[in-house]
């Protein structure tokens, strides 16, 4: 992958300005017709969800209680796995993008949702509504490519350090929330100066996390163990197990949303002035999505229909199945690529990328290029998005 | 005494312990988001009540019957109770006066009317199924009668009876074997003068034509297309002995104010409820108050609401500026705001809002019309 304006084989170089205005107009349609059609029937959508999810919760805690014997460890642990994983992907990511917020309901509102989650609701919106779905795969802008910890797009400079990233994505992947609580807190950029480190906005922001964070543990590793009695290694080693599935469950969807090959990234640059028609754009070809079933795209929190996704981020969640026909038809008639696939292919994808991005950009193509010399290609800086 | 202080004490304390391990357990939530999905109407719970039934009374009118929860502080006739109704999905709040007295049953009613393009009134009536849970506010309202008894006067109009005929209700209830006199309504002389369009078959004039036929009340009906348009000042010679009687009025700004002066005049008592908030005018741009500072911005109908206030040097809170961060919401306290992508409004009517406003996200919306801004 390489940024979108220095491809040889622009997948946009077709479109005139007039066609990405006209599919700007096109989705604000799509958008519109879900808006007219939201109500009672959504209404009823999230509540059940959230109504069930908590009483499986409630449900495998109450197992757990009994862990000690182990066919309740593996029903408690499974049942307590999912919640989580429900609580997050369907609920909690999607409440906290605003896309409830319309019902004017104070107990489903993305003002006043806390999720299960070591990174705080407030800080999470920050990192991810605003700067990863504003600056989407914009280099240098969106820090969700890599998470500033891995390099994923051949125009992310190089350095030795990255030889240990898939080693790293797979760490990550196990402690995902921590990971995402410190890529909310920019540990990266904050803890590299002394004048960044001591702030009084950063440390007020990291003492909310690790308060945060002290509170999910004491939860997970003391009180509910506790309350189970002579289960209490047991319990909490099924609360530790059921945070490692989920971790590792949501960090293989999120990979999937803008790692596999087929995503395309852009330019700084290419973003200055862009139009609503522009950013659209920018949207359909930096994402991609996950076929399946129902019950897959449930357990992604619908984040499957990635692309539907970061085109509404605010509309329901349960609505992006049934425009992704329309939207992958509108992708046809203007001749862009719709990237999707299975589960295990983009996964496959993802984690291919990150391992071949681990070594210099050249490494391959230096040994390839001694068998047989690569056609010249002049990189043609398109002013696509412009 | 001292030992039972020190009893108290210890159990407020272990009573703090067993809610705050509660909550260290239900962290990020609270152990009654938990007990809500079993007990919505416990003690403790958020107020909320269930539809019981729903009654129709005429093609357009409806009583609904709601069970409210176990903190229900109970009412006095007369009062109103904020009703928060799910319609489409979307959370509304109304207020209704309560249409009957404390029951024995413990359950409380609002008689609702279905206006032409009233959202709320319309779903009450003709969608609202039994078992519902909607949510309450406690009663509120000083627009009751003292309980020692007295001579009184009701002017009533349009929907301005319903707190009246809950007053009535209470003192002659209406059974299959007509109206019951109890003892403690003998302290009451009422007239009421309720102006109507039109001799109306509605659920509550009938109601007062019984009364008034079986002797409880006196009756003055004003039909507007019958006999003109209503004139206080013709009052005096409706009711003869008005100025014996203390006065209760509901009905709408223009006739509450000519009471006003027509009492004022002449030194009476009057006790007045206005029903509806006077609608919000929908226009192009307005001035945007900020409650909080105080500033006060105008804008034109095509100008974001946060680009015009940071303009004029108000801090506002932002995030992506084109929609989809949330990071913008602030709680509009009256007035409306047009969403700049599709032309959609959003309007706040205080009184007719949870808590604090409607959020708006203020980074696509304009003023449409004047609007004030939690801020």
């Amino acid at each position: 992958m390489t940024v979108l304006q220095k491809k040889p084989d622009n997948p946009i170089a077709h479109l005139t300005a007039t066609d990405i205005e006209q599919i700007g107009i096109e989705l604000d349609a799509i958008r519109q017709s879900v808006i007219d059609t939201r109500g009672e029937s959504d209404a009823n959508y999230i509540r059940t969800v959230i109504n069930a999810q908590r009483k499986l919760e409630l449900g495998s805690r109450a197992v757990l209680l009994a862990s000690f014997f182990p066919p309740a460890w593996i029903l408690g642990t499974a049942g307590l796995a999912v919640a989580k994983i429900i609580e997050n992907m369907e609920i909690g990511h999607n409440v906290l993008h605003g896309q409830w917020d319309w019902m004017r309901d104070p107990k489903i509102h993305s003002t006043t949702w806390e999720w299960d989650h070591a990174s705080p609701a407030e800080q999470w919106k920050h990192a991810h509504n605003e700067l990863h779905h504003t600056y989407t795969n914009v280099v240098g802008k969106d820090n969700d490519l890599g998470y500033g910890i891995m390099r994923v797009d051949e125009d992310q400079r190089w350095v030795p350090l990255y030889l240990a990233q898939p080693l790293w994505n797979f760490l990550n992947a196990c402690v995902f929330e921590y990971g995402i609580a410190a890529y909310d807190l920019e540990l990266g950029r904050n803890l590299r100066s002394k004048k960044r480190r001591q702030s009084p906005e950063f440390k007020a922001r990291a003492k909310q996390v690790l308060h945060k964070i002290r509170k999910q543990m004491t939860k997970d590793y003391l009180i509910h163990p506790a309350l189970s009695g002579p289960s209490f290694l047991s319990t909490l080693g099924a609360n530790a197990t059921a945070n490692l599935i989920r971790n590792l469950w949501s960090h293989s969807v999120i990979m999937c949303g803008h790692f596999p090959e087929g995503v395309e990234t852009f330019e700084r640059r290419s973003i200055e002035g862009e139009t609503r028609g522009e950013w659209y754009l920018r949207q359909m070809l930096g994402s991609a999505n996950i076929s399946g079933s129902k019950a897959m795209h449930f357990m992604t929190g619908n984040l499957s229909h990635q692309i539907e996704h970061h085109l509404f981020p605010d509309l329901p969640s349960n609505r992006y199945a049934e425009i992704a026909p329309q939207v992958r038809a509108l992708f046809d008639r203007y001749g862009l690529t719709y990237t999707t696939g299975s589960l295990p292919r983009q996964v496959a994808s993802a984690w291919k990328k990150v391992i071949r991005l681990s070594l210099p950009n050249d490494f391959g193509r230096k040994r390839r290029a001694e068998v047989r010399p690569m056609p010249a290609s002049h990189p043609t800086p398109t002013a696509a998005a412009a | 005494m001292t030992s039972l202080a020190g009893t108290t004490r210890t159990r407020t304390t272990l009573r703090h312990r067993l809610v705050r391990l509660a909550e260290r357990a239900t962290t990020p939530l609270l152990p009654a988001d938990y007990l809500d999905l079993f007990d919505p109407l416990r003690p403790g719970a958020d107020l909320r009540g269930r539809i019981v039934s729903v009654q129709p009374e005429t093609a357009d009118a409806a009583t609904i019957v709601i069970r409210p929860g176990a903190d229900w502080a109970g009412h006095v006739p007369g009062q109103y109770v904020r009703i928060g109704v799910d319609v489409n999905g979307v959370r509304q709040w109304r207020a209704y006066s309560l249409t009957h007295g404390p029951r024995r049953d413990g359950r409380i009613s609002v008689t609702v009317k279905a206006v032409p393009d009233g959202l709320v009134s319309t779903h009450l009536v003709r969608r609202a199924r039994v078992g519902t849970l909607i949510h309450l506010e406690q009663a509120a309202g000083d627009f009751v009668l003292p309980t020692e008894g007295g001579r009184f006067l009701f002017v009533t109009a349009g929907s301005g009876i319903t707190p009246v005929i809950g007053m009535l209700r209470n003192l002659f209830p209406v059974t299959d074997s007509g109206v019951v006199r109890l003892a403690r309504s003998t302290r009451y002389d009422i007239v009421v003068v309720h102006v109507a369009p039109r001799e109306p078959d509605s659920i509550f004039a009938a109601h007062l034509r019984e009364l008034d036929a079986v002797g409880a009340i006196r009756l003055v009906a004003h039909f507007t297309d019958e006999h003109g348009s209503f004139d206080v000042d013709a009052l005096g010679q409706l009711v003869p002995d008005l100025t014996e009687r203390q006065t209760l009025a509901c009905g709408p700004a223009g006739l509450l104010d000519d009471l006003q002066t027509h009492h004022g005049q002449r030194g009476l008592d009057l006790q007045t409820e206005q029903f509806r908030a006077a609608r919000v005018a929908i226009g192009d741009g307005g001035a945007i108050t900020f409650a909080g500072s105080g500033a006060k911005v105008s804008a034109d109908g095509g100008t974001p609401i946060l680009d015009a206030a940071e303009e004029a040097g108000v801090l506002m809170p932002s995030g992506c500026r084109m929609g989809i961060c949330f990071g913008c919401v602030l709680p509009l306290r009256s007035g409306s705001v047009r969403d700049l992508r599709n032309g959609a409004i959003t309007t706040a009517t205080p009184g007719e809002t949870a808590g604090r406003g409607v959020l708006v996200q203020t980074c696509i919306s304009a003023a449409a019309g004047p609007c004030e801004l939690d801020h």
